[in-house]
């Protein structure tokens, strides 16, 4: 497991971990978007699933 | 790297989303849509008794825009949970494939949706509830605290750290969820209970499919970059 870690020609340290960042990142703007933003647009649309996912809604 | 968090998450996160709303439409759409009907005054829950009957009916839009947002819902968690596998990972620190990947999947169930529901149960429309900023506000840092708290009973090596999961697991709970002044819900207190039982359940379902598959991806894609390299 580590080995493939080290031999992998892969991104060094740094960059994974700046990839793990953006990729969290851009996950909790999914989560923010879908399950808290209070447009009325947004609200509407997502309302079931935020209220079945059990997001506070309204 | 980031190619690959991203595949892994969006595909996981996308089939756990459909799963849910599969579930969601079919177990708890007709408890929510039946809520409604006491919301809005169409149907009385008068001297305590009321018809146990629950509408159904698919609606296709409202149905198709639940289909579309418990994808992007689910895919959120999944970059983030795919994103703290590859942190776990890359530092040696776990072994991710499949059926590693349920037990991640089942501490996201945990962290944001079992946990937050101890203080704020999902909500069936029409119940009282004090202030939103306040609730999301809870809500978050209710997920902060237990997603560290799992990722400390996970990874921790003395019981210093297992004592400060159980801390963190308790505290938002000590703390306490904003709750609303009185008790205004107008629909029988059936409804509630089926549906935070079917909310919570459905949950688990689609996290325990989130975890598994985001696991076997990551692992397939690591085999296949390995050979790419060798």
């Amino acid at each position: 497991m580590s080995e493939q870690t080290t031999t992998r020609s892969e991104a060094p340290a740094a960059s994974a971990t700046g990839a793990v960042l953006l990729a969290a990142l851009m996950g909790i703007g999914l989560i923010v978007l879908g399950g808290h933003v209070q447009a009325d647009a947004l609200h509407d649309a997502a309302h079931d699933v935020r209220h079945a996912t059990g997001f506070p809604c309204h | 790297m980031l190619a690959r968090l991203l595949t892994s998450g969006v595909i996981a996160g996308f089939a756990a989303g459909l799963a849910a709303a599969i579930l969601q439409i079919m177990l708890v759409q007709p408890v929510l849509l039946t809520a409604e009907l006491y919301e809005s005054g169409q149907a009385v829950f008068e001297g305590g008794r009321a018809p146990a009957e629950l509408v159904g009916g698919i609606e296709p839009l409202r149905d198709g825009l639940s289909v579309v947002f418990s994808g992007l819902v689910y895919a959120g968690y999944a970059l983030v949970l795919t994103a703290a596998m590859a942190f776990a990972a890359d530092r040696g620190a776990a072994r991710i494939d499949g059926r590693t990947g349920l037990v991640w999947g089942l501490a996201g169930f945990v962290t944001v949706q079992l946990a937050p529901a101890l203080g704020l149960p999902p909500e069936l429309p029409g119940m009282g509830a004090a202030d939103l900023g306040a609730r999301q506000a809870w809500w978050a840092a209710t997920i902060v605290a237990t997603g560290a708290g799992c990722a400390l009973l996970g990874f921790g090596r003395s019981w210093l750290a297992w004592g400060a999961a159980v801390i963190l697991f308790a505290a938002p709970h000590v703390a306490g969820a904003p709750q609303p002044e009185a008790f205004v819900g107008p629909a029988p207190p059936e409804l509630a209970s089926l549906f935070a039982a079917r909310a919570l359940g459905v949950g688990l379902v689609a996290w325990a499919i989130l975890g598994a598959l985001a696991g076997s991806l990551w692992a397939r894609d690591r085999v296949a970059l390995g050979h790419a390299s060798a």
